[in-house]
């Protein structure tokens, strides 16, 4: 925490999106798009596919690179993507943010300890022996104690996606980025991973979530965030965009999930 | 026909000695430089950079459209007449490990290509540079996939290097060849250099499927 955050207009302003823009050829994913997410704030994405939700995502972690738009983290870190941007700029961009993949990413060749710890001991260099001992923390905490030796084909999905966020959790990030995170599970396995998100997000850990899962973003969420065709349709509280919205596509979308017959 | 038993266990020695010294040291030196240059063009095959990989499709291209005899030739007795004269031993390693570095290159390049995306992703997202992906998640993954090929490789390769004997080297086939010319008992002895390339490549069969098996165990059965 910077001192200088006092001075902000908003003082817990973690993550500050504005104009965010990108397309893939001739097919413009996102067309400006605006964002705030002030510190231990949950924010979930949502909309059909093709909306652009998860390219935002991928956008704050680097994984793609806007081409154009303006990602501000705290006070200390503004990346204009309007301009060329130095490869400096975007790895401390991505160093912020930690992600959590719909469908996990775990390196299949190292067992969950060591998925776990391979951040944090071969990027930022921490002392193995802490690493080892706080990944071990972690995945107790998530209910994968006895399976830190463990492959990733030995493991369920479920425990595969909490090993994938014990992964990002690891790595120390002020934001952690859920894509679609129990999209692949089978759908007893879900409520597993909906909890341990839950429960971060209780502890205060900021995030933004793309999901379908209505009934988490209404329990978690600060703010739901509705988007189609690359653009924000509607944003506010999930009591108001998911029981209540004023624009009718939302009110289209949430309809179908709730009622898929 | 009898077969001259004396004749086979007196010439057991010279061919194993030319085993030994001569056709494995060969292989082993051609396939270790040959899959590090293989890597190297595969890499630069795979980069984005245009030129890089022209060049690497440029050599592939050369290496796998020409006779391996003809490139030990061009090396050995070519070269001298432009001022480069490479004795028997370094030309052989140098033409093996070109060629191993061709066909290899294309190996590892599918080797690369077949690991998921969201492996290279998973490795930027907890920091890592391209190349820290590369080494520590990627080519790990790549080796898995890629050794049966490359034992292919590896196995036409000590197989070939019995055209060695066409540049002097004395190596296995070269001994075979000696004795017989002195013997007159060509079927015989190369029979018994058959016999002793296909032991070669049996153990080098056999040290295949355990290096499978040890690369499999993190992979569902």
């Amino acid at each position: 925490m910077s001192p200088t955050e006092s001075n902000l207009p908003d003082a817990a302003a973690l993550l500050t999106v504005r104009g965010l823009r990108k397309a893939f050829g001739r097919h413009e994913v996102l067309k400006s798009i605006d964002m705030d997410v002030r510190r231990g704030e949950v924010v979930t994405l949502i909309g059909p596919s093709g909306s652009g939700k998860t390219t935002v995502l991928r956008c704050l972690n680097g994984l793609e690179v806007p081409d154009g738009g303006i990602v501000e983290f705290a006070s200390d870190l503004t990346v204009d993507f309007s301009l060329p941007v130095p490869k400096k700029q975007l790895s401390a961009m991505r160093d912020r943010s930690a992600m959590v993949f719909q469908h996990y990413n775990l390196f299949p060749h190292k067992t969950a300890l060591e998925n776990v710890i391979e951040g944090p001991v071969q990027v930022q260099k921490r002392p193995k022996a802490e690493a080892i001992e706080e990944a071990r923390e972690l995945l107790a905490r998530v209910g994968l104690a006895d399976k830190e030796a463990s492959y990733p084909f030995e493991l369920s999905g479920g425990q595969q996606q909490r090993v994938g966020i014990v992964r990002a959790l690891a790595l120390r990030p002020q934001l952690l980025l859920f894509d679609e995170p129990t999209s692949a599970l089978d759908p007893e396995l879900v409520g597993d991973v909906l909890s341990v998100i839950k429960e971060l997000a209780d502890e205060g850990w900021t995030m933004v979530v793309v999901t379908h899962e209505l009934a988490f973003a209404r329990e978690v969420a600060d703010e739901v965030i509705f988007m189609a065709d690359g653009v924000v349709v509607e944003r506010g509280h999930p009591d108001t965009v998911l029981r209540d919205p004023r624009e009718e596509r939302t009110r289209q979308f949430v309809d179908r999930l709730l009622n898929p017959f | 026909m009898t077969i001259n038993w004396d004749l086979v266990w007196g010439s057991l020695g010279p061919i194993l000695t030319g085993a030994i010294t001569g056709t494995i040291p060969v292989a082993l030196a051609s396939f270790g430089l040959g899959l590090l240059l293989a890597l190297l063009v595969a890499l630069m095959r795979l980069s984005r950079n245009p030129a890089l990989s022209a060049i690497a499709r440029m050599y592939i291209s050369v290496i796998r459209g020409t006779p391996l005899l003809v490139q030990l030739f061009v090396i050995f007795y070519g070269l001298p007449s432009i001022g480069i004269t490479i004795s028997p031993w370094p030309s052989a390693i140098i033409a093996f490990s070109l060629n191993v570095g061709g066909y290899a290159a294309e190996v590892i390049r599918a080797a690369i290509l077949s690991v998921p995306k969201g492996q290279w992703e998973a490795g930027h997202t907890i920091g890592m540079s391209r190349r820290q992906s590369l080494v520590r998640i990627i080519l790990p993954q790549a080796a898995r996939v890629s050794v049966p090929p490359l034992s292919n490789t590896f196995i036409s390769l000590v197989k070939d290097t019995s055209l060695a004997s066409l540049i002097l080297v004395t190596e296995l086939f070269r001994q075979a060849q000696q004795v017989a010319a002195f013997s007159q008992e060509f079927m015989l002895l190369y029979l018994e250099a058959a016999v002793v390339y296909w032991t070669i490549c049996l153990v080098l069969a056999s040290g295949q499927s355990v290096l499978e098996k040890r690369l499999d165990r993190y992979v569902a059965h």
